[in-house]
């Protein structure tokens, strides 16, 4: 970027280039002369300048990143034919999950993990913040809706047999995030510290040491200590905000990974079907082709 | 799913991308339209139920219902169908891991390569029985109340005993008479015919399996507890 010639001293000048404008030999600027030649006032140098920092800034990162054919690949992939609301689930249990991180933040804000202020704190969320019971609640509820959408989400996927051929691996990730969507929802249901939550927990807890082999350690593990007390709580903040998350955004990040390297499926009754004209001309005009949906049995 | 197949898909797939659309914009304004109605339901949600705090966990309590979060019903209510003892481990944690792996393995067993629900009979089958049973033990867990009454008539002597345990929180899972959830725990209609008084008093106290333990409960009412339940035979 070049400082406008004006907040310069004459002698610092960058000098012209050899052959172009400048002035002759031995002679002072031309702005230094009684009458200046025609030239952009620098305030309007300045702001064309500016309008362009932008665009210099995304190619100095793109020069470095090589960011932008990704994008555009990404972008401007081609989706298979038939692709209809039902593909929208996985995207909306995403969006739901950012909805989680961001008031799942803003609470964590406020919220203390101990056993003597973690219910004074939830009350204070509720009813001393701003708009605290609202994102609370925007919270607790936004658990219900990614739950159900992570199991519609799965459910898309099983019956259009989207899980086969080459998508097995990401029908794995899938099963993984939605066990750890349910291990969120079960160390998040504490987290409030009343009556409900406590002993729900507990119970909780007592269900995972009747396990085999290692449901008595597991629940060791969760519980912290003889009873569910401080500790537990802790622990199930830290599983709650910080393991689980970690794990959930890496996954996600494979899970569209592999959505965007393998595309996404066509519904399964969606053909790539014959050339229009091999159909008989009866069966066109009874409309049997619909929009391309499968012509042959 | 063989060699053969696995090439035809792709091929196939290949033609079907072809044809299609680009994901900006054409998905993508399909995808952000139904992340706003996401965002809609869940401040809708937020705003007409709230989030209203129940009262301040107290270990030391003995009115409490233990109830999970809605989308753990299926599981809780696992519980009740399966009721001897010796089998609820494989209530608690077999069904569910079994279910858990099957799910995990799907790919790698299911390898018939046909995509259309109506050709996948088996397949489609089962999804369909799986969701009608998770829908079902969902209802029954939601319907299953947590009454804190119990309507049986007792002698007069029992009166206090009676209303400790409805307090308590034992119905969430015992069936006393006419009232309560016949299960995770066994019905304590006609306990005193199998356990004896000592023996009631300890279980309440340790809470063996999944049951939570009252060793908190004052010695009163844990006395009145013990002569009300040792009284139904």
């Amino acid at each position: 970027m070049r400082i406008p010639d004006s907040i310069v001293p004459a002698p610092l000048r960058r000098p012209a280039k050899p052959g172009e404008g400048g002035n002759d030999k031995g002679q002072a600027p031309a702005d230094l002369k009684t009458s200046p030649p025609e030239r952009p006032s620098d305030v309007q140098r300045v702001s064309d300048r500016a309008k362009e920092a932008p665009a210099d800034v995304l190619a100095w990162v793109d020069q470095r990143a090589g960011a932008s054919g990704f994008l555009t690949g990404m972008l401007y992939r081609k989706v298979p034919k038939g692709t209809n609301w039902f593909y929208t689930l996985g995207s909306a249990t995403l969006f739901a999950f950012i909805v989680q991180a961001v008031t799942g933040v803003f609470l964590a804000m406020f919220y203390t993990p101990s056993p003597t202020q973690a219910y004074a704190s939830i009350a204070h969320i509720n009813n001393d913040v701003f708009l605290g019971q609202f994102v609370h609640g925007m919270h607790k509820w936004g658990a219900s809706v990614m739950v159900i959408l992570i199991f519609l989400h799965m459910g898309r996927t099983f019956f259009f047999g989207a899980y086969k051929y080459p998508r097995e691996l990401n029908w794995v990730i899938g099963v993984v995030l939605l066990i750890l969507t349910m291990m969120m929802a079960l160390t998040g249901y504490l987290l409030p510290f009343d009556q409900r939550s406590f002993w729900a927990s507990i119970v909780a807890i007592n269900l995972t040491g009747t396990g085999p082999v290692v449901g008595p350690y597991l629940a060791d593990f969760l519980r912290a200590g003889a009873e569910l007390g401080g500790t537990t709580l802790a622990r199930f903040y830290a599983i709650h905000m910080l393991l689980i998350p970690g794990a959930i955004i890496a996954l996600i990040g494979a899970h569209l990974y592999l959505v965007v390297k393998l595309g996404t499926t066509a519904p399964p009754w969606v053909r790539a079907g014959k050339p229009k004209a091999a159909a008989p001309v009866s069966q066109l005009d009874a409309g049997t082709e619909g929009n391309g949906a499968s012509p042959a049995r | 799913m063989k060699p053969a197949d696995k090439q035809a898909y792709l091929e196939e797939y290949e033609i079907l991308k072809k044809k299609g659309k680009p994901f900006f914009p054409y998905a993508v304004l399909k995808d952000s339209t139904m992340a706003l109605i996401v965002v809609g339901v869940i401040v809708l949600l937020s705003i007409l139920l709230g989030a209203e705090q129940g009262p301040k966990a107290d270990p030391t309590s003995t009115t409490y219902v233990p109830r999970p979060e809605w989308y753990f019903y299926f599981l809780f209510e696992l519980l009740r169908v399966i009721k001897p003892p010796e089998l609820v481990p494989i209530a608690t944690v077999g069904i569910p891991t079994i279910c858990m792996v099957l799910l995990f393995l799907l790919p790698f067993y299911d390898r018939n390569p046909e995509r259309r629900p109506e050709r996948r009979p088996i397949a489609t089958t089962v999804g369909c029985l799986t969701i009608v049973a998770m829908a079902y033990l969902t209802y029954l867990g939601a319907t299953g109340g947590s009454p804190t009454e119990i309507e049986m008539k007792v002698a007069p002597q029992y009166e206090a005993g009676k209303e400790v345990v409805a307090g308590a929180g034992c119905l969430a899972c015992h069936k006393i008479g006419e009232n309560g959830n016949n299960g995770p725990g066994p019905d304590l209609t006609h306990i005193a015919q199998r356990v004896p008084r000592a023996a009631i008093v300890r279980s309440v106290q340790i809470g063996p399996g999944i049951m939570p333990s009252y060793r908190d409960l004052p010695p009163r009412k844990l006395d009145e507890l013990a002569n009300f339940l040792s009284s139904l035979d």
